[in-house]
C-alpha cells in the first residue's frame, strides 16, 4: 500500500513542473508586459520602463525568470502581486474560501440530486422518467454558463425577486471574516440572519455551477447501476427474496458506487474551472474572479501563483480519490 | 428597493457601530466595475481606483462637478506670480482628518500634508517613494518632476510652490487625483508600527466619506464623515457592491439591489430609459478616437490628399455601426466638455465626389496606395478599431485609393506609431487633467512631432505650435480659450487628423437618486447626493 501511494506521488512532481511552466510561457506569450498595460496610450518613456522592468526583474532572461520562480515556489515564496503589492499567497488564502465555499455546495448539490436520478433512471429503464432525465443531464451538459446563470439571474431575482443577483452576503451585514466561509462565519459572529441571507445567495451560483458536474453524475450512476444490475449476484439476490429496495440498496448501489466516486473527484477540477465564470457573473469574491483580473492586467506572479495553487489542489484531490479508490479496490493496488 | 430603504438603516449601524437611529440611515449603494488597486490615487492610473479613493481624498483644488473648471478645494485662494512661475495656496483652517482603529488625528490639516503628498512621489530617498510598488505615473506623465523647483511651507496654512518654467496647465494638474492631499501624520505613526502600506489600504482623508472596510473583490464601505469641511452629507453610507458584469449590475439596479450602475451595455439602454424606475444619464467622455496622417510620408504631406481622405469616409456610418450608441461623431481635437470647444467649425461633409477632385488636384487622379494602421484593442474612444478600418478602407475604394489594414501588438503598436512608421493610422487619447492643452500641445504640438512623440501625424505647424505655446505661457482663460479656439481653426483647415468620434458614457440611476452629475473625466463622485424615501 505505502510503495502504491508513492508511486503516485513520484508522478505528481513532474506534473507539478509541468504546470508550472506552462502557466509561465503561457502568460508571457500574451502580448503586452504589465507596465505596457498600465500606461495604455500615453506611453512611457524609456528610462522609466526600463527602470520599472529591472524592479520587477522582467529584464532577466526568461529562462532565469523560470528558474528563479520555481525556486522560490519551492521555498513557500509565490512572489508579490503587482497591482496590490500583497503577497500573492495571502491573496490566494483570502480568496479561496469563499471559491471552496461554492465549489463544495455546488458539488452537494450535484451529488444530493443526480445519484438519486441516475439511480432511478436505471432501475426504471427505458420509462418515461429515465428518458426525462437523460435529456435533461445531457442538456446541462452542454449548457454554457454566462448564458445559464444570466437567466436565472433574469428569472429568478429580477422578474420573481426570490433570490438576490450577486454577491455573497446582503449589503446590511458586515461579518468580520474569520474562516473565510460565509455559512461558518455568519453562524460564528451569532448573526442568523446574516446566516440565512448567505444561503440565499448560495442559491443561484450553486445551481449554475453544478449543473455539469449533477448531469455528470447522474449518467455516471445510470450507467453504473445498469451494469450492475445485470450481474449474476443481483439476480441471486432476488431469488432470494430479498425486496427490491435492499437489492439495489445493499448490493447493487454499492458496487455501482465505485465508478461514480471516482467521477466526483474527477470533477474537482471542473468545478474549479466553472468557477472562473460563475464568480465572474455572481460578482462572488473567489479565486476566479481574481484570476481573470489578473490576466488582464497581466499580474504574472499573481495568475502563476493562483494557477499553480488551484492546480496543486486539484492534484491533491485526485490524489486523494486515486489512494482512496486502491482502498476500495484491491484489484487497483495490486495491478502494479 | 424597499430592502436597501428600510433595512439598510439597521445593518450597516449594527455592523458600523453608528450612534443615528436606525430608521433614519440612508445608505447609497454603487455597483462599481472592478476592485481598487488600493486607495492611493497618485499610485493608480484606472478610474476604478480612483473612484474608490475621491470619496475618502481630498485635492487643493478641483474640477468644478459636471466640469472641467478649476475651483478651491483644500485650499480656500491660490495667488500666481506675475512671472507665473509661483504658486502661494492658501489652505483652508479648521480642515479635520478622518479616524479609524490604528490612528486619531491629533491636529488639523496643515502644509505639512500638502509637502508630504508631494514629496512622497517626487523625491527618491522620501521614506515612502517605493510603498507600495512606488510607481507614480501621472507626477511623471504630467512632467511634474522637471516641472517642481520647490515646495515650501510658508506658514502652518501656506504653501509655496515655485516652478522651472510658466506652465498654465499647472493649477489644472493640481486638481487632477494624483495631487491628493494624505495625512503625514498617519503616514509617521504607520511607518513607526511597520506597517507603512496602510496608508494606501486603509487611507484617512478630508473627504466627505471616511473608509470603513474594503473586503477584497468583494464590498467597499464608507460612511459619511461628520466634521467634513464642506458640511455632512445627506447620505450616511456610501457602499460600492464590486459587479464585473454589466449585465449583472443592470440586474442588480432593476432588482433594487443598487442604486447607481457605472458603464452599462449599449445594447440594454433602449430598455433602461423606458424603464420608469431608472435614470440614464449620459455624456461625452472627455476622449477623442482619430486617425492621424503621417505629414512626413507621401502623399499625406499635401494637404489636400488629407482633405481628400477627410471627405471620402462615411463617419456617421462608422459611429452608428461601431459605437452603437456609445459615440459621437468627432469635428475637433478637443472634446466638446473641455472649456475653448470651438463650437464654430465646420466638419468636412461626406462627399466622395470633391474629394475625387481634390485628389485628382494633388496629382493623384487615380489614387494610391496607402497603409491604415488599426489598433489592437478595445478603448472607450474606439471600441473596434478593426471594424473601423474596414469600413474606412471600402469608403477609399470608392476614391481610388486602396488601403492594407496593419496591426501590431499593443504596445508595439504604439511605440512604432509614435516613431512614424505609418502613412495613417488610428489611436485616441482621454484627457488627464481637463486642459485644452492636454490634447493640443501634447497631441498635436511641434515638441511632440519629434520621433517617439505622442503626435502620431509628425505635423509641425508654425502658426498652431505659437498659439498653444502662447497659451501655455499665460494664466488667463479668456486670452487661452480665444487662443485655442484660433488652433483648432488651423487645426481643421490642415486636417492632420481625421476626427472620428467621442465616446459616450452613460450611467444608470435609481429614480431615487437626486442630484448626481457625472463628471467629464468619468470619474463617479459620491458627494452632494441623497435619497428620496
Amino acid at each position: 500500500m505505502l510503495r502504491f501511494i508513492l508511486t503516485r506521488v513520484s508522478l505528481v512532481i513532474p506534473t507539478f513542473l509541468g504546470i508550472t511552466f506552462l502557466t509561465f510561457i503561457l502568460i508571457r506569450l500574451v502580448p503586452g508586459d504589465p507596465i505596457e498595460v498600465r500606461v495604455g496610450e500615453r506611453g512611457i518613456s524609456p528610462e522609466r520602463l526600463a527602470q520599472f522592468r529591472h524592479e520587477l526583474g522582467l529584464d532577466l532572461p526568461l529562462w532565469r525568470q523560470f528558474l528563479d520562480y520555481v525556486w522560490n515556489v519551492l521555498h513557500g515564496d509565490f512572489g508579490v502581486s503587482l497591482i496590490t503589492h500583497n503577497p500573492v499567497l495571502t491573496e490566494f488564502v483570502t480568496l479561496f474560501p469563499a471559491t471552496l465555499e461554492l465549489a463544495l455546495s455546488a458539488m452537494l448539490f450535484a451529488t444530493l440530486i443526480g445519484l438519486p436520478a441516475g439511480i432511478l433512471a436505471a432501475v426504471k429503464r427505458g420509462s418515461l422518467f429515465d428518458h426525462g432525465v437523460m435529456g435533461i443531464s445531457l442538456t446541462g451538459y452542454s449548457m454554457p454558463i454566462f448564458w445559464w446563470g444570466l437567466l436565472l439571474i433574469l428569472f429568478f431575482s429580477v422578474a420573481l425577486g426570490w433570490t438576490p443577483v450577486s454577491g455573497r452576503l446582503d449589503l446590511l451585514y458586515y461579518i468580520e471574516p474569520q474562516t473565510g466561509f460565509m455559512l461558518i462565519d455568519t453562524l460564528m459572529a451569532g448573526e442568523y440572519d446574516a446566516f440565512r441571507s448567505a444561503l440565499r445567495h448560495l442559491i443561484l451560483p450553486t445551481i449554475v455551477l453544478g449543473t455539469v458536474p449533477l448531469a455528470v453524475v447522474a449518467r455516471m450512476t445510470r450507467s453504473a447501476m445498469l451494469e450492475v444490475l445485470g450481474e449474476d449476484y443481483i439476480r441471486t439476490a432476488h431469488a432470494k427474496g430479498l425486496s427490491d429496495s435492499r437489492v439495489i440498496g445493499m448490493h447493487a448501489l454499492r458496487n455501482a458506487l465505485i465508478p461514480v466516486v471516482t467521477v466526483i473527484g474527477l470533477q474537482v477540477g471542473t468545478l474549479l474551472g466553472g468557477a472562473i465564470l460563475t464568480e465572474t457573473i455572481f460578482s462572488w469574491p473567489g479565486i476566479g474572479k481574481w484570476l481573470i483580473e489578473s490576466i488582464g492586467r497581466r499580474d504574472y506572479p499573481a495568475l502563476q501563483g493562483g494557477v499553480l495553487l488551484i492546480a496543486t489542489s486539484v492534484i491533491a484531490v485526485n490524489l486523494l480519490v486515486d489512494v482512496l479508490y486502491g482502498v476500495l479496490n484491491p484489484r487497483i493496488r495490486h495491478a502494479r | 428597493m424597499k430592502r436597501i430603504l428600510l433595512g439598510a438603516g439597521l445593518g450597516m449601524a449594527a455592523a458600523l457601530a453608528l450612534a443615528a437611529p436606525a430608521q433614519a440611515a440612508k445608505t447609497l449603494v454603487y455597483c462599481s466595475e472592478g476592485s481598487p488597486e488600493n486607495f492611493t490615487p497618485a499610485l493608480n492610473t484606472t478610474g476604478t481606483s480612483w473612484d474608490a479613493a475621491l470619496p475618502v481624498i481630498n485635492t487643493l483644488v478641483q474640477f468644478e462637478r459636471g466640469g472641467t473648471k478649476v475651483v478651491p478645494g483644500l485650499a480656500e485662494s491660490w495667488t500666481i506670480s506675475d512671472d507665473g512661475l509661483v504658486y502661494t495656496f492658501k489652505l483652508r483652517a479648521g480642515v479635520k482628518w478622518h479616524s479609524n482603529n490604528d490612528f486619531k488625528p491629533t491636529r488639523d490639516l496643515n502644509a505639512d500634508d500638502v509637502i508630504w503628498s508631494i514629496e512622497r512621489q517626487w523625491k527618491k530617498e522620501h521614506p515612502f517613494h517605493k510603498v507600495s510598488g512606488g510607481a507614480y505615473d501621472y507626477f511623471a506623465d504630467m512632467a511634474m518632476p522637471s516641472l517642481l523647483k520647490s515646495v515650501e511651507k510658508v506658514d502652518a496654512l501656506t504653501v509655496k510652490i515655485t516652478l522651472n518654467a510658466i506652465e498654465a496647465p499647472f493649477l489644472a494638474n493640481v486638481a487632477m487625483p494624483f495631487m491628493g492631499i494624505h495625512s503625514a501624520e498617519y503616514a509617521e505613526a504607520m511607518l513607526k508600527k511597520g506597517t507603512p502600506e496602510k496608508v494606501d489600504q486603509a487611507p484617512i482623508g478630508t473627504g466627505p466619506f471616511q473608509f470603513v472596510a474594503y473586503q477584497k473583490d468583494a464590498v467597499i464601505r464608507f460612511k459619511a464623515f461628520d466634521a467634513f469641511w464642506g458640511g455632512k452629507q445627506a447620505i450616511d453610507n456610501l457602499v460600492f457592491a464590486i459587479t464585473p458584469d454589466a449585465a449583472v449590475r443592470l440586474a442588480k439596479l432593476k432588482a433594487g439591489e443598487c442604486h447607481v450602475m457605472s458603464y452599462p451595455n449599449p445594447a440594454d439602454l433602449d430598455a433602461m430609459k423606458k424603464d420608469a424606475s431608472i435614470n440614464v444619464q449620459e455624456q461625452e467622455g472627455l476622449n477623442v478616437g482619430y486617425l492621424a496622417f503621417n505629414t512626413l510620408k507621401k502623399p499625406f504631406d499635401d494637404v489636400k490628399v488629407r482633405r481628400a481622405v477627410s471627405m471620402a469616409i462615411d463617419k456617421k456610418a462608422i459611429v452608428d455601426a461601431v459605437y452603437q450608441g456609445a459615440g459621437s461623431p468627432a469635428k475637433n481635437p478637443i472634446p466638446p466638455t473641455m472649456w475653448s470647444y470651438n463650437k464654430a467649425i465646420e466638419d468636412y461633409p461626406y462627399d466622395q465626389e470633391r474629394a475625387k477632385k481634390l485628389l485628382a488636384e494633388a496629382g493623384y487622379p487615380n489614387g494610391f496606395e496607402t497603409d491604415l494602421w488599426a489598433m489592437p484593442v478595445s478603448r472607450p474612444y474606439n471600441p473596434n478599431a478593426k471594424r473601423v478600418a474596414e469600413m474606412m478602407q471600402a469608403d477609399l475604394a470608392k476614391v481610388g485609393i486602396k488601403s492594407k489594414v496593419v496591426q501590431y501588438e499593443w504596445g508595439e503598436y504604439r511605440k512604432r506609431m509614435q516613431q512614424g512608421e505609418q502613412q495613417m493610422g488610428m489611436l485616441g487619447w482621454t484627457g488627464d487633467n481637463g486642459d485644452p492643452d492636454n490634447f493640443l500641445y501634447t497631441l498635436l504640438g511641434c515638441e511632440a512631432a519629434r520621433p517617439g512623440g505622442n503626435n502620431l501625424s509628425k505635423w509641425c505647424n508654425k502658426e498652431f505650435d505659437s498659439l498653444v505655446v502662447q497659451a501655455k505661457r499665460t494664466n488667463d482663460i479668456a486670452a487661452r480659450t480665444k487662443l485655442y479656439e484660433q488652433a483648432q481653426v488651423i487645426f481643421k483647415e490642415e486636417a492632420p487628423w481625421y476626427t472620428i468620434a467621442h465616446s459616450v458614457v452613460y450611467m444608470g440611476l435609481n429614480k431615487a437618486v437626486q442630484g448626481y452629475k457625472m463628471d467629464p473625466f468619468g470619474i463617479h463622485y459620491f458627494d452632494g447626493l441623497d435619497l428620496k424615501q
